[in-house]
């Protein structure tokens, strides 16, 4: 049994001395020995060579030495795989113990030998270990599934763990349920496929029971696990959001903040004029501002959100500015995160408060913060108009400081203010250019030269100051040089007859000089302008500027909705989504917020990008028509789909469409949401349909009454007729769609769910049935099977009646129901179908091809579709 | 999820005590956290949480000793963060001290409590009180009893032991509010004359504290009132004070969703010394001791500094400890003090004058004067201007006039138990902010 590295440098006799403790017959002494090999490992020796001798004291029945030694595993079975397999036969004995203690030390260790040849044998002690009488040993098998998954995750799906996993959801000790959830969603993030999470409002209500009742922690895997489920309405969305409020007084500020993070999300499902919606707004408030009186680390983990909080939700934190006043001895990082939050509240109410704070800040001694206070103000009198004056002065004073770096963020800001307020406070110039030569950062040096050429009409010596620049043109940076060869040519088209020099100078200095091809390029178009159209060169050069906005510091919309999803992790403190910075995450679904509508909206996953070509699963299909997973309250009438994604931003211009197809009281309607990703206003809208199938066409032209603003969504029913041009279609409901703005034409396809076409008269008489059930040939016969419906035949019934599936006939052969129903579409044929439900059984099957064989034959004739399960 | 390992470091960055916990992230990457660390300070921007490659480190310092938290995934990092500090505060109950010096001597404790607290990167059982129960210091001698998971573990009362028993059951309440106040002068700038006469309260709050000492025998279901005035209104009583809290924080063992419904705050406590509940207040509090400051700065040669202290609280009622720290520039020196009570102590290190008055009885005012001498060479370097800061304790009395109006102890054994209740006041973050 013994293996001996003979390798082993040992100079002072220490391995070999252990060794012979190690093997010593007296317990004690064994300890100890054992207790100096980790305290070796410890301080980095490498001890590996003693491996046979302490895997040798693992069979033991004192709890500490098994502990040392299975530390000692740890650490080296993984460079010493075959001897590591000595220890199988130990551990799976210790997974039999009396003592739990030793049962769950068993397979919380095993699962952490990361050695291919062992995980075999870990099997079936951890099947027992999973359905252990003891609850400490239960929540350790549940962790233990994760680890054994991600060393071989087949192994773990042949074994069935993850289904033992998922029974342990419903386990009656909270913490096996809280390590169950931490486990399957550590799984699930790193196979985003598998639908392991397969969440249900079952399931979400027995989370919901073990939140009260687990440890802190277990309440943050459960929290972070409900933020992945997607409400079907906002009545669930609001039943979940009550129960999770209680959480934000916790005093763990991890437990407050994933808590926000559910509500920040499913509150987006809440219709805006909802009571319980501002009730919730009020809600989220205290907690967040008491945030910040948790630890340094947790405070910047909790303003990193509260930024993202108060871009999506200004109103939540409107009035609490004072909070995010910096105090003297905060740590740096959260003075600078304070400040950018003060920014984003800041408002024409409390911008005198704001700017006095700032003002304090912009005398103190920390360079980087000094810097941000400045350009704050400047963000200010952008931000708020009615305070740009105040704002300027503020900076004037800040200037005659001298203090070099807060005079040139101040220049810095006071070119964007002259941006955004045109011919507003060029007054201040002279004082400007008395600062010329203390400014040595090219930000400013840039900044100071954009302002003398933009308003070179009104500096007198406007040309003597840029030819000052121009001395040493080859020694700045390229910030610089653009600028200065930009501002020496404005200079030229307003004074052309003192400057025709200097526009030489630079325009060869920029062209024959420099080995920047950016510089040379900009040279030669402006020598080129200037040589052959003096008029156009003034049109171009002096061109009126788009004004700056605000908006520029903003997360763009989707990246901030997404970011919103990650609340409290290190996604939200980066501010960038996940796929940026973790390695294998790219391709994984951008997580997004739910749509916000009326009732009766489905499950359905967060994000179904429609492409354009290739058709995926069609919305509609039986299962859906059954609206799976009812239970909390059933919606009434046909079913609806949730709105997907048609026509992404990306791919127009900024116009963002999703939508989805509802029957309403007979009319076929088409319900879009147009959002404005784009910077601009978008007006005149129009909507046409290409042929199809079933000649679907709007009923009317597309009412958008007001104007798009940008990030605005506005929320369209365009009502359907059926009297459009027909072209088979392939797929049979494929629909494609033209959209035109202001801006441009913009086309995308989608599917309209098949149910869409059922109409209400739809109920065949008893003997026609009969006689036509006979006489439609075989051939046109499809059978499916439909999975997972916990329906009785009559609640089937009455929710397929709700779509225009109407039951003729019922009756029971064998204890199993036999529905006979009939569907008529809007072109006149009819459907037929026989459906069987067995009614001890709620495990059904379904296939999914119902969908495609009944679309070849519902074109052509009258059919037969014949439903059973299993 | 979380972290993928646990690193404590000294203070040179080298590696104490380590615990892989998922083997996702090469334990070598901790060299480059030092690296990090360093070339952040070096830039005067810290920042808590670091990366190199795909690999993030988020780390927090105690005492002389970095503890530090790796992953490379999108991990939550406020659970992280909420897991470094737990494990401060379970190693300090263990060790009573946490420094680099108790994780050498106990290195076998801190690797079994490391395996405990959690698991996978998921922490699991970390109150200190129940793992005490079964890891123990002195390690397992194999005694039945001991090695027995205690089923407090994975119980939903976890905090709690069955079976305590005490001789006389009693209940001690510290009610314990700290003052926030920052305060801004609007005080007139003459060349090198500064006033802090007409200053004003820029932010002020409230942070309180119910803080118990439970020795109660058995699993005593508890049941506070306070004057909570949501609880009054909800009730419809209206009598007395009540008072408005705009945010409160309980520990584990409230019962949150009956707090939510009907504001009762009702609870199996933990034994021994617990924070039950925090709150913060947001109201425009008077600043308790009230200072005003006229520091004359005459370059090149002196610093003058007078400072009144006026105690703006009943006058039945004494302010214990007060200490007022007033910054002087970093340069001066032969320092020389008149006050009128307490006394005056220069702490040259910290660039302070502290003047500490032992007892400061509500409506009294005291001055103090300071005189320092400065070099002729004028000191280059700019300085910060560090508020004047102040401590204080005021015993029996809140400034919210916050009350508990019971304390409910229902025992199955039908014990009777006696609950008693402390009030005190004292400062938090209490600034004057100095011009310059």
């Amino acid at each position: 049994l013994k293996v001996i590295n003979c390798c082993v440098w040992d100079p002072s006799g220490e391995i070999f001395e252990l060794k012979a403790e190690l093997n010593s017959d007296k317990k004690e002494k064994k300890k100890e020995a054992v207790k100096k090999v980790i305290a070796s490992m410890t301080v980095g020796k490498d001890v590996s060579a003693l491996f046979p001798d302490v895997v040798n004291c693992m069979q033991t029945d004192n709890l500490e030495l098994k502990k040392l030694v299975y530390l000692y595993l740890m650490n080296y079975a993984k460079s010493q795989p075959d001897m590591a397999i000595m220890a199988v036969n130990t551990f799976v004995k210790d997974c039999e113990d009396p003592n739990p203690l030793i049962r769950a030390l068993a397979v919380r260790t095993m699962g952490c030998i990361r050695v291919d040849k062992i995980t075999e044998y870990l099997c079936e002690p951890l099947r027992k270990c999973l359905k252990d009488e003891d609850p400490y040993v239960r929540k350790t098998a549940a962790v233990c599934v994760a680890k054994l998954h991600d060393i071989n995750a087949q192994l773990v799906e042949d074994q069935g763990f993850l289904d033992t996993l998922k029974d342990l959801i419903s386990d009656s000790n909270p913490m096996v349920v809280a390590n169950a959830v931490a486990a399957l969603s550590e799984i699930a993030e790193s196979h985003p496929n598998s639908n392991l999470l397969d969440l249900n409002p079952q399931t979400i209500n027995k989370l919901l029971t073990a939140l009260n009742e687990c440890t802190e922690w277990g309440q943050i895997f459960i929290l972070d696990c409900l933020a992945n489920y997607m409400p079907r309405d906002d009545r669930e969305s609001q039943s979940i959001c009550e129960r999770v409020t209680p959480r934000l007084s916790h005093a763990n500020s991890a437990v407050v903040l994933s808590a926000v993070k559910v509500l920040m999300k499913f509150m987006e499902m809440l219709p805006k004029d909802l009571d319980y919606y501002g009730t919730l707004l009020k809600k989220l408030a205290p907690p967040l501002v008491t945030l910040l009186s948790a630890e340094p680390e947790l405070q910047y983990v909790a303003l990193r959100n509260i930024n993202l909080i108060v871009q999506k939700r200004p109103e939540i934190l409107k009035h609490e500015m004072k909070v995010f006043f910096v105090k003297y001895n905060d740590p740096i990082y959260v003075k600078l995160e304070k400040l950018d939050i003060m920014i984003r509240l800041a408002s024409q109410a409390n911008i005198a408060q704001v700017l006095a704070e700032l003002k304090e800040y912009a005398t103190e001694v920390d360079v980087d913060f000094v810097r941000k206070a400045v350009r704050a103000i400047g963000r200010c009198a952008i931000k708020v108009e009615q305070s740009a004056e105040r704002c300027v002065s503020t900076l004037l004073d800040l200037i005659q400081t001298k203090v070099n770096y807060v005079v040139q963020e101040a220049i810095v800001v006071i070119k964007d203010i002259f941006r955004k307020y045109p011919n507003k406070y060029e007054s201040v110039i002279a004082t400007l250019c008395e600062n010329l030569d203390s400014l040595d950062e090219p930000e400013a040096r840039a900044a100071m030269i954009w302002i003398v050429g933009e308003y070179a009409e009104r500096i007198d010596n406007a040309d003597e100051l840029l030819e000052s620049f121009l001395e040493g043109f080859h020694d700045e940076s390229t910030q610089v040089q653009l600028q200065l060869l930009t501002a020496i040519v404005k200079l030229f088209l307003k004074k052309p007859t003192e400057t025709q020099e200097l526009v030489q100078q630079v325009l060869s200095l920029a062209t024959q000089d420099s080995d920047n091809p950016d510089l040379r390029d900009r040279g030669y178009i402006y020598w080129r302008l200037l040589s052959t159209d003096p008029v156009a060169a003034k049109e171009v050069v002096l061109a009126e500027k788009p004004l700056i906005s605000e908006e520029t510091d903003l997360i763009e919309p989707t990246l901030l909705e997404e970011l919103i999803c990650h609340i409290g992790t290190l996604a939200s403190v980066y501010h960038k989504p996940p796929s940026a910075f973790v390695e294998g995450s790219r391709g994984v679904q951008h997580k997004r917020l739910p749509a916000r509508m009326g009732a009766g909206l489905g499950a359905a996953p967060a994000a179904m990008p429609a492409s354009l070509g290739g058709a995926p699963a069609v919305g509609g299909g039986l299962g859906d028509l059954f609206d799976l997973g009812g239970g909390v309250g059933m919606p009434t009438g046909s079913y609806v789909a949730p709105k997907t994604a048609w026509l992404l931003a990306m791919k127009a211009k900024g116009l963002e469409i999703s939508g989805t197809f509802a029957r309403r009281g007979g009319i076929i309607q088409m319900d879009l949401s147009l959002t404005n990703k784009a910077m601009s206003v978008m007006t005149d809208f129009a909507i046409q349909f290409n042929r199809n199938s079933f000649g679907l066409a709007p009923a009317g032209p597309m009412q958008v009454l007001t104007p798009l603003s940008p990030n605005q969504t506005i929320d369209v029913s365009l009502p359907l007729s059926m009297s459009g041009p027909v072209m088979k279609m392939e797929p049979l409901n494929n629909l494609q769609v033209a959209v035109k703005n202001n801006i441009d034409v913009f086309y995308f396809s989608c599917q309209y769910p098949l149910s869409l076409l059922f109409v209400e008269d739809g109920k065949m008489d008893r003997q026609v049935f009969l006689a036509t059930w006979k006489d439609i040939p075989n051939d046109n016969e499809a059978q499916f099977q439909i999975k997972d419906i916990h329906l009785n035949s009559d609640v089937a019934s009455n929710k397929l009646q709700g779509s225009n599936i109407f039951t003729i006939a019922k009756r029971t052969v064998e204890g199993q129901d036999m529905l006979y129903q009939s569907v008529k579409l809007t072109n006149g044929i009819w459907v037929l179908a026989e459906m069987r439900i067995q009614t001890g059984n709620p495990n059904y099957t379904k296939t999914n091809g119902f969908r495609d064989c009944m679309q070849k034959q519902m074109y052509d004739s009258t059919s037969v579709v014949r439903f059973s399960s299993k | 999820m979380s972290a993928s390992a646990v690193f404590v470091l000294d203070l040179k960055g080298k590696v104490l005590i380590c615990r892989n916990y998922k083997g996702d992230v090469d334990m070598s990457e901790i060299d480059h956290f030092f690296t990090l660390l360093m070339q952040q300070e070096e830039e005067g921007l810290v920042c808590p949480v670091m990366s190199h490659g795909n690999v993030h480190f988020l780390w927090i310092k105690h005492s002389n000793l970095y503890l530090v938290a790796t992953t490379n995934k999108n991990s939550n990092a406020s659970l992280v963060y909420a897991f470094l500090y737990k494990l401060v505060e379970v190693f300090t109950e263990y060790f009573k001290e946490l420094e680099e010096e108790s994780i050498q001597d106990n290195f076998v404790v801190v690797y079994e409590l490391l395996d405990e607290l959690m698991d996978f990167g998921f922490p699991q059982t970390t109150d200190s009180k129940i793992l005490q129960e079964y890891i123990t210091q002195k390690g397992n001698k194999l005694e039945v009893a001991k090695t027995k998971v205690p089923t407090t573990v994975t119980n939903a009362v976890s905090w709690r032991s069955e079976g305590i028993k005490y001789k006389k059951n009693e209940v001690f309440i510290d009610v314990i509010e700290s003052i926030n106040v920052v305060c801004a002068d609007g005080a007139c700038v003459c060349v090198c004359l500064q006033v802090n006469a007409n200053g004003s309260v820029m932010s002020s709050d409230i942070v309180g504290s119910i803080k118990l000492k439970t020795m109660l025998s058995g699993m005593p279901e508890l049941r506070l009132g306070l004057n909570d005035r949501m609880l009054f209104a909800l009730t419809g009583r209206d009598k007395g004070k009540s008072v408005a809290m705009e945010d409160v924080k309980f520990h584990q063992c409230v019962r949150l969703s009956r707090f939510e419904s009907d504001r009762t705050i009702s609870f199996i406590p933990p034994d021994g010394e617990s924070e039950l509940m925090s709150y913060r207040i947001n109201t425009h509090v008077k600043p308790l001791i009230w200072i005003e400051s006229v520091i004359e700065k005459f370059s090149h040669s002196r610093v003058e500094i007078m400072v009144k202290a006026k105690g703006q609280f009943k006058k039945q009622s004494v302010a214990n400890n007060v200490e007022i720290h007033v910054p002087v520039p970093s340069d001066a020196d032969s320092p020389k003090f008149k006050a009128s009570t307490g006394h005056a102590k220069y702490v040259p290190e910290k660039n302070l004058v502290v003047w500490s008055i032992k007892s400061f009885p509500g409506g009294k005012e005291f001055l103090m004067r300071a005189h320092f001498g400065l070099p002729s060479v004028e000191n280059h370097e700019l300085e910060g201007r560090p508020p004047i800061t102040v401590k204080f304790e005021i015993p029996y009395f809140t400034v919210s006039g916050i009350q508990v109006r019971y304390m409910k102890i229902i025992e199955k054994s039908g014990y009777q138990a006696l609950p008693w209740v402390r009030y005190i006041t004292q400062s938090g973050d209490y600034q004057l902010r100095t011009n310059s």
